[in-house]
């Protein structure tokens, strides 16, 4: 029924533009070029979609993605290349000309109310038969309708606010189809779900795309890519870099078009004998930044040349928990000892004294002083070491020499050690935190989500660096929202549930399908 | 000059007719002080619930006061030349409008910071109604010709006869209170509103869909400025004249009063009634000799101290839009 009416919209427009023959596709992108200061971040770019296929927009964080679909969707005006759809050229100057055009998009960052309900949500923008006053009642029934054929449950009165994640991302794609979109974008939107929820959306996309729509899935997870899509373009620097299908191809090809070298997919994970216990937790309770309990008791032990793998869904106490642990968030009770040292609510430089190195989260706003150069913030925590400083003065050239010699080891990328720091990417912004952070010879490491967006070379670099450290003997708690990366790295893995922790089970014997169910509050499955 | 001098020459002849406690506590006094309240809330509930609209839509405007001061000269001017009151609330809410196009090209198309922006708003308001008053009049001229036809009457009964002071105002006291559902209306249930709620919300999810956030944000700022030129205007008309400075910072309170009703025209309304209240009541009991001297000196502090104690006490930020003071540029995170 949708499809039938997407027809009847898209025929007449292409039979009074062009009298060349129809075309294949439903989109067309033609040299897309696309010029930032100081950055190209798309190059010539040709991507297309026919009706009826999932197509996959691969490539790392810069790579030109984002760019690309933005173009699409009005909010960026490329300098070169065309539009197509169903052979007809447009002009897209903002996202309601996409809109008109039958383009819908799923942005990684939701674009809802919170305040609004559901059904204000999609009704937003929409012109409404009852003029000047909302006609609520008919957009829910027609919610209602759309949500039994796709599956897609959620309550139309519900306020945004008060849904999960994964409801959340319903009432996008259920924004994108009340608008009868042909042609469907969906930018990472498997980043903030469960194993068993990711393999809902997949059920979804494939039917929306039966029905005759084009959808183009913007990841970078290489096994989801593998197993919903017909085709994968691969972009690398803003070009492309290969357009394949999932059968001609496999996850380390792939990886490899992505950052232009063999990348070892999979790091190698040490067989460590573990020592003593360096990390304990016990009953901790702690307040969210709205009063709520965000750790709702939790209590585990990390040993000495072991990776605790903390995985979850975010905004399931992870962050508070991470702060508790490093002093920047009070305990309301419970306590948090590091090698012998209770360090419940004690100072940020007293955990740090006791042997934690902290990676934290937000990486710009927490692990840098992002107008810093890269050589103050390797100072920021050895800056009072008599080593660098004297009578409060630094000492500038034992500071240079330090930095450069960090750069060099952590392969930072950068021109120099005077750069300020916001000029880096992620990924060697995450390296400069690591170098600083891993140094100090630590005896636990507490690093949350090291690899979330960070490009794939860089991820390896971290990974091998912290499995490094195991080997040294360092006990590591990893607080991380990506299931493969935990389950690689791991050899516990912990379960994080609404401030509670579920489950403890051994890395060997893990499945994503048991953790998954874990995530999302199920309770022992078995 | 201070507010109360100039506030309400009627309530002052009518508390004077009494004296000390014993005149306090009489029904008499009750009613005159429920009107008082009532008609003293006026220029607060106009300006502050249109405020409360261009916060709504994620917009700040400090200049308020300065944007009273502009329509309360420009509708005391045109009263003055022509005579008509109604000509002058016109010109009044014209000037206020003109204001909020300026402002909204200001802080909407030049994204500039709007706390700053309003403070130059009030100040360009508060130095231009004064130089255009001293150019164009020179000095106080009262206008006349305007209780007879601002003077609202009712069906008379036996309640009317004893308290007229009760619904005798101008026609603006009851405009200003229709105000409250009318905008309540059309921010709840028009899907004007609910553009301008997810764009004081969310503008980049607003703009995703369609929804002009240049369009809605230029639309609830010419409001609430115009709604802020008729505040001016209820101003001068009821006290039939203009004087420099007759606002004596009410655009501000005003402001205050949208945080204090948590972006809800009745919490908006409920608060001017308090802020009459207690406005009515020190008039009242200056009138009445109960406070007198310094005593009654530190008195007229008491609605600048209830207000920031109340602001204090209701510090309900749940119902603060997200983006309110935040420019909004498509494609920038």
């Amino acid at each position: 029924m949708p499809a039938n009416s997407l027809q009847s919209q898209s025929q007449p427009e292409s039979q009074s533009e062009s009298p060349s023959p129809p075309s294949p596709y439903l989109l067309e992108m033609r040299g897309i070029t696309k010029q930032f200061p100081g950055v190209l971040a798309n190059d010539r770019v040709d991507f297309n979609v026919k009706a009826g296929e999932v197509h996959t927009l691969l490539g790392e964080n810069g790579a030109g993605k984002s760019t690309l679909m933005n173009v699409l969707y009005g909010l960026h005006q490329p300098d070169e290349g065309e539009v197509r759809m169903n052979g007809e050229q447009l002009s897209i100057s903002s996202p309601s000309d996409a809109i008109a055009r039958g383009i819908g998009m799923v942005h990684q960052h939701f674009m809802l109310v919170p305040t609004l309900t559901v059904t204000e949500n999609v009704a937003l923008g929409l012109k409404s038969d009852r003029r000047p006053l909302t006609d609520l009642p008919t957009v829910e029934k027609r919610i209602t309708e759309l949500s039994q054929a796709y599956g897609l449950q959620v309550d139309p009165n519900a306020y945004v606010w008060q849904l999960a994640v994964g409801e959340r991302q319903r009432v996008e794609i259920l924004k994108a189809l009340y608008r009868e979109v042909s042609l469907l974008v969906l930018d990472e939107p498997t980043a903030v779900l469960t194993p068993q929820e990711v393999e809902e959306l997949i059920a979804v996309l494939r039917q929306l795309a039966t029905d005759g729509r084009g959808l183009v899935f913007i990841s970078h997870k290489l096994h989801e890519v593998m197993s919903v899509s017909d085709r994968i373009t691969v972009l690398r620097d803003g070009h492309v870099s290969g357009e394949t299908t999932p059968a001609e191809t496999s996850r380390e090809q792939l990886a490899q078009m992505m950052v232009g070298r063999p990348v070892k997919l999979v790091p190698d994970k040490p067989e460590v004998d573990v020592g003593e216990v360096k990390l304990v937790i016990k009953d901790l309770e702690v307040e969210g930044d709205r009063g709520n309990l965000a750790v709702n008791g939790i209590s585990l032990e990390v040993l000495a040349g072991e990776i605790f793998g903390l995985a979850g869904v975010s905004g399931n106490g992870q962050r508070e928990l991470a702060q508790a642990i490093a002093g920047l968030r009070e305990a309301k009770s419970g306590t948090v000892s590091i090698d012998g040292t209770d360090v419940t609510n004690a100072h940020p430089s007293s955990v740090r004294k006791a042997g934690l190195s902290y990676v934290p989260e937000e990486r710009m706003r927490d692990g840098v002083v992002s107008g810093f150069s890269v050589s103050e913030n390797m100072m920021l925590l050895s800056r009072r070491e008599s080593e660098f400083a004297r009578f409060g003065f630094m000492r500038f050239g034992a500071i240079k020499e330090h930095s450069s010699n960090l750069v060099d080891r952590f392969a930072v990328k950068t021109p120099n050690i005077d750069t300020p720091t916001r000029n880096l990417s992620g990924g060697n912004i995450q390296k400069l935190i690591l170098a600083r952070e891993l140094s100090s010879s630590p005896k636990v490491i507490l690093a949350a989500q090291p690899t979330r967006g960070v490009d794939i070379g860089a991820a390896e670099y971290i990974n091998e660096q912290l499995a490094k450290q195991k080997a040294n003997g360092c006990a590591t708690l990893l607080v991380s929202e990506d299931l493969d990366e935990v389950l690689a790295l791991a050899d516990r893995i912990g379960v994080i549930y609404e401030g509670r922790l579920m489950d403890v089970i051994d890395a060997k014997t893990a499945t994503p399908h048991q953790l998954g169910l874990l995530m999302a509050g199920v309770a022992k499955a078995a | 000059m201070n507010l109360l001098a100039i506030v309400d020459f009627s309530v002052v002849e009518i508390f004077a007719a009494r004296s000390g406690w014993s005149g306090f506590f009489t029904l008499s006094t009750l009613v005159v002080t429920i009107a008082a309240t009532i008609r003293l809330a006026t220029p607060f509930v106009i300006a502050s619930v249109g405020e409360s609209v261009g916060q709504r839509s994620g917009v700040l405007n400090l200049g308020v006061d300065g944007v009273m001061l502009l329509g309360a000269f420009g509708a005391y001017y045109t009263t003055l030349e022509t005579g008509s009151p109604w000509l002058g609330l016109a010109v009044g809410t014209g000037v206020g409008a003109v204001m909020g196009l300026v402002y909204a090209f200001i802080t909407v198309t030049l994204h500039a910071q709007q706390g700053i922006s309003g403070i130059g708003i009030y100040l360009f308001g508060l130095g231009m109604s004064d130089l255009l008053f001293r150019q164009l009049v020179g000095t106080p001229k009262p206008i006349g010709g305007f209780e007879g036809l601002f003077e609202f009457s009712v069906p008379e009964t036996r309640f009317d006869v004893a308290y007229p002071d009760l619904y005798n105002h101008s026609i603006l006291v009851y405009m200003a209170f229709l105000l409250v559902p009318a905008v309540t209306l059309l921010v709840n249930r028009t899907t004007f509103g609910m553009n301008v709620r997810a764009v004081g919300e969310t503008p980049e999810a607003a703009d995703s869909l369609g929804v002009s956030v240049t369009r809605t944000r230029y639309s609830t700022i010419i409001i609430a400025n115009s709604l802020a030129g008729v505040a001016g205007a209820a101003l001068a008309l009821e006290k039939g004249i203009f004087i420099q400075n007759i606002t004596n910072g009410m655009g501000f309170i005003a402001v205050a009063l949208v945080y204090f009703g948590a972006w809800r025209p009745i919490g908006v309304m409920a608060g001017s009634l308090l802020f009459g209240l207690v406005n009515a009541l020190v008039l009242q009991w200056k009138t009445l000799g109960i406070i007198s001297g310094a005593t009654a000196q530190l008195a007229e502090m008491a609605p600048a101290a209830v207000t920031i104690i109340a602001l204090v006490v209701v510090t309900n930020r749940i119902g603060q839009p997200s983006a309110l003071t935040q420019p909004f540029r498509r494609g920038a995170h």
